[in-house]
């Protein structure tokens, strides 16, 4: 059973290798990468089920003893990453099969495409699945050489410059990650994540301190939270369509599962969770003013992503229950919601030759079901009940309210107007391109939207819909899942054993107050 | 714990210099800057690994005088890995020097633009001193027109690739987007929409000998001066 673990990291490993082998064969490349991608998805599936059965599930390869060798561990909350995360990915590699077939680009280096972005799914999920602070480090690593890679794909000019920028950010997070792990293994010895939960409990707190900033600040860029987040809107829209909507829904994510784990396992109800809070107040507000000003499509939509990075971290920040299951919760529906509005703009691309919202126009007359396709995945980003954006704001703000401090009371109003500036910010993207008097050129660049674009993206809005209809069920496991974490034994108990778990000083109770136990 | 202050000193040497050559805006420099600077972490972990023992084969010696040999695991994974990080940034610094002839990190493109328009709204109102009027942008173009190639054109080549709203007739519903002067018309005849200019380069394949687009655009260049 446990063996299940390794699949979801080896398979696209190996699908890489082989799409690779075959890569005069276009075809074979395309229905080998799919096939690789849905066993993942059963893989996450059954483990999403085994979890809930069985609590932690953890994978010593090798047989090495955990503080040693590697180790993969799979709870509640890695489990509905790698479903949610996989269903993306199939998603998209579907959407992507049909646009590099109808725009008939024979200069695009299509061969490379495949076994890369399964490089970036085994990257993927091998941070997800990580149980070490160095394997989390070579799972970024291999996710970012893919997403390098995926972002300068065809090396024209545009792609070239935006992908310095994006490099140059990621190479100084990865060097700031590195030098957090040999501080780290300088002051406890270990980096397996359940072993250093026992023995930072016991260092003294400005060691502490500094070891979690460092890590922090190597997450953050990565999360593109607000002050670190400036790359972000200047690099995600030169690539193709489903690479942005990719990178927009996973990337950002693994940043904020990374903080989230940081937060619960290792550091417990820290000192800077006011820290926290505050860039989450910034990242909301700055993000979504930049949104309102922009006037190209997807620029406004990486925007938009910058600003709801915000929403997670404030869960994350207040640590109580609530906030970090209604967190969990919000973190599945964006990682689902925002890949869709990306797919969604593709599609807009696609029909209108651009994204520039003056020169787009009279969408919802010449394409009907691009704006339906638009239309559902954006209420659900601003947060129109009865979506699932509603339902995790909610969430997330009954929680501030319950934390009852100045700085919760703070944060809900800071979600409250990015919400409204997000209905804003999409109302103007669907004045623009929807409603406004189509030019000259909107008529000239008349062609059919492929089948499957339109339905990979109709599958995902579907996928979202589910987020809504059960969200009874995804919220009570968000909430096991939440409860879990922040109890810290299960993790510990399952990795190492119930005696270590024991040596745990702290614990987080549910209002997410710091609690000593021994 | 025992600490080597040679070891410490070094990394902090390797980093200082890293860091700094981070801070240039050379693609080459920062590649040089990041090897460093891995090179100064790396020299973390051999610190973190403690003193110094004998080799660590099982049954060799008495455990406790070995050497930690986790800590060289990891350094040992972090070079491969800076190695193929490098390598693909050497690339992308040799692609930046075909395309655009220098491997410069451009500035933020919104900065760009915002750049722009303040400048529209000051220039009529005051004049400025030459030593001040010269701009980066003329002054790199006297360096490159001095080593033989000739100044790109004025249009803005790395902001092109961002729609912004400048290529379009003004739209009044934008307040703050100003009447475009007349130099702001020169924009290339669009053969394709959307994707098809925003490509154009990328038709000459990395490394593609002496006959890729941007050599040809020299030639008629120089043919024309």
């Amino acid at each position: 059973m446990e063996l299940l673990l390794a699949l979801p990291v080896l398979l696209p490993l190996g699908g890489a290798g082989i799409t690779l082998l075959m890569r005069h064969y276009a075809r074979i490349q395309l229905w080998m990468a799919i096939l690789t991608l849905v066993a993942i998805f059963t893989v996450a599936l059954i483990l999403g089920y085994h979890v809930t059965q069985e609590g932690v599930l953890v994978l010593q390869i090798g047989n090495w003893t955990p503080q040693l060798g590697i180790v993969l561990v799979a709870d509640r909350l890695t489990a509905l990453m790698l479903v949610v995360s996989n269903f993306v990915t199939l998603s998209v590699l579907i959407y992507s099969s049909a646009q590099t077939v109808s725009e008939n680009s024979a200069r695009t280096p299509v061969a490379i495409y495949h076994p890369t972005y399964l490089g970036l799914v085994a990257g993927v999920s091998m941070a997800f699945l990580a149980g070490d602070l160095f394997n989390l480090y070579v799972g970024f690593e291999l996710l970012l050489a893919a997403s390098y890679v995926l972002l300068t794909l065809g090396g024209s000019a545009s792609r070239i410059r935006a992908a310095t920028t994006y490099v140059i950010v990621s190479l100084l997070s990865s060097v700031v990650f590195l030098a957090g792990v040999a501080a780290v293994y300088a002051a406890t010895g270990t980096v397996n994540l359940a072993e250093l939960a026992v023995r930072l409990d016991g260092l003294d707190s400005g060691t502490r301190m500094v070891l979690e900033l460092v890590l922090l600040v190597a997450f953050a860029i990565k999360a593109a939270i607000f002050p670190l987040s400036a790359w972000l809107p200047d690099s995600y829209p030169t690539a193709p369509a489903p690479v942005t909507a990719v990178f927009a829904g996973l990337l950002t994510k693994v940043g904020i599962y990374a903080i989230l784990r940081l937060e619960t396992l290792l550091f417990p109800a820290s000192q800077i969770s006011n820290l926290l809070l505050a860039a989450a107040a910034l990242s909301l507000i700055i993000g979504i003013l930049g949104a309102v000003a922009q006037v190209d499509l997807k620029r406004v939509l990486s925007f938009t992503l910058v600003s709801h990075m915000g929403y997670m971290l404030f869960g994350i920040g207040m640590s109580s229950q609530l906030g970090m299951a209604a967190t969990i919760f919000y973190v599945a529906h964006h990682i689902t919601v925002q890949s869709t509005l990306f797919l969604a703009a593709g599609l807009i691309e696609h029909r209108g030759g651009t994204t520039n919202l003056i020169r787009l126009g009279g969408l919802a007359k010449l394409a009907p079901l691009i704006a339906i396709l638009f239309f559902v995945p954006a209420m659900n980003l601003a947060g129109i009940p009865p979506f699932s954006g509603f339902i995790g704001k909610v969430g997330l703000i009954e929680a501030g309210v319950e934390y009852s401090t100045t700085a919760g009371w703070i944060l809900i109003g800071a979600s409250v107007v990015t919400s409204l500036l997000t209905l804003y910010a999409i109302a103007k993207i669907w004045n623009r391109a929807f409603w406004q008097e189509p030019g000259q050129e909107m008529f000239d660049n008349e062609r059919p939207t492929p089948k499957v674009m339109s339905g990979a993206t109709a599958a995902m809005i579907a996928f979202s819909l589910v987020l809504t209809v059960a969200a009874g069920p995804i919220m009570t496991y968000a909430d096991e899942a939440a409860q879990s974490v922040l109890e810290r034994t299960p993790y510990v108990g399952a990795v190492l054993d119930d005696e270590a778990a024991g040596d745990l000083v702290y614990r987080i109770d549910e209002e997410g107050q710091k609690v000593e136990e021994r | 714990m025992h600490v080597s202050l040679a070891l410490l000193l070094t990394a902090g040497v390797l980093i200082a210099c890293g860091v700094y050559l981070f801070l240039e805006r050379t693609l080459t420099r920062i590649v040089l800057g990041f090897v460093m600077l891995g090179n100064g972490v790396n020299l973390l972990f051999i610190i973190a690994a403690g003193p110094l023992g004998t080799p660590p084969f099982e049954g060799s010696d008495d455990p406790d005088s070995m050497t930690d040999p986790l800590p060289f695991a990891m350094v040992l994974t972090a070079i491969v890995i800076s190695l193929g990080v490098t390598a693909l940034v050497t690339a992308l610094a040799y692609r930046a020097w075909q395309l655009f002839g220098h491997d410069e990190v451009p500035d933020d493109v919104e900065d760009r633009r915002v750049l722009r328009r303040s400048r529209r709204r000051t220039e009529d109102s005051e004049q400025l001193p030459w030593s001040q009027a010269l701009t980066e942008e003329i002054r790199r173009g006297a360096l490159m027109h001095s080593q033989g190639f000739t100044p790109a054109e004025e249009d803005d080549e790395l902001g092109s690739d961002l729609s912004s709203a400048e290529d379009v007739p003004p739209d009044h519903t934008e307040a703050d987007e100003g009447e475009p002067g007349p130099e702001r018309r020169r924009r290339r005849p669009r053969t394709a929409p959307g994707r098809g200019e925003r490509d154009s380069h990328a038709a000459d394949a990395p490394g593609a000998g002496p006959a890729t687009e941007i050599d040809q655009e020299h030639a008629e260049g120089e043919e024309e001066t």
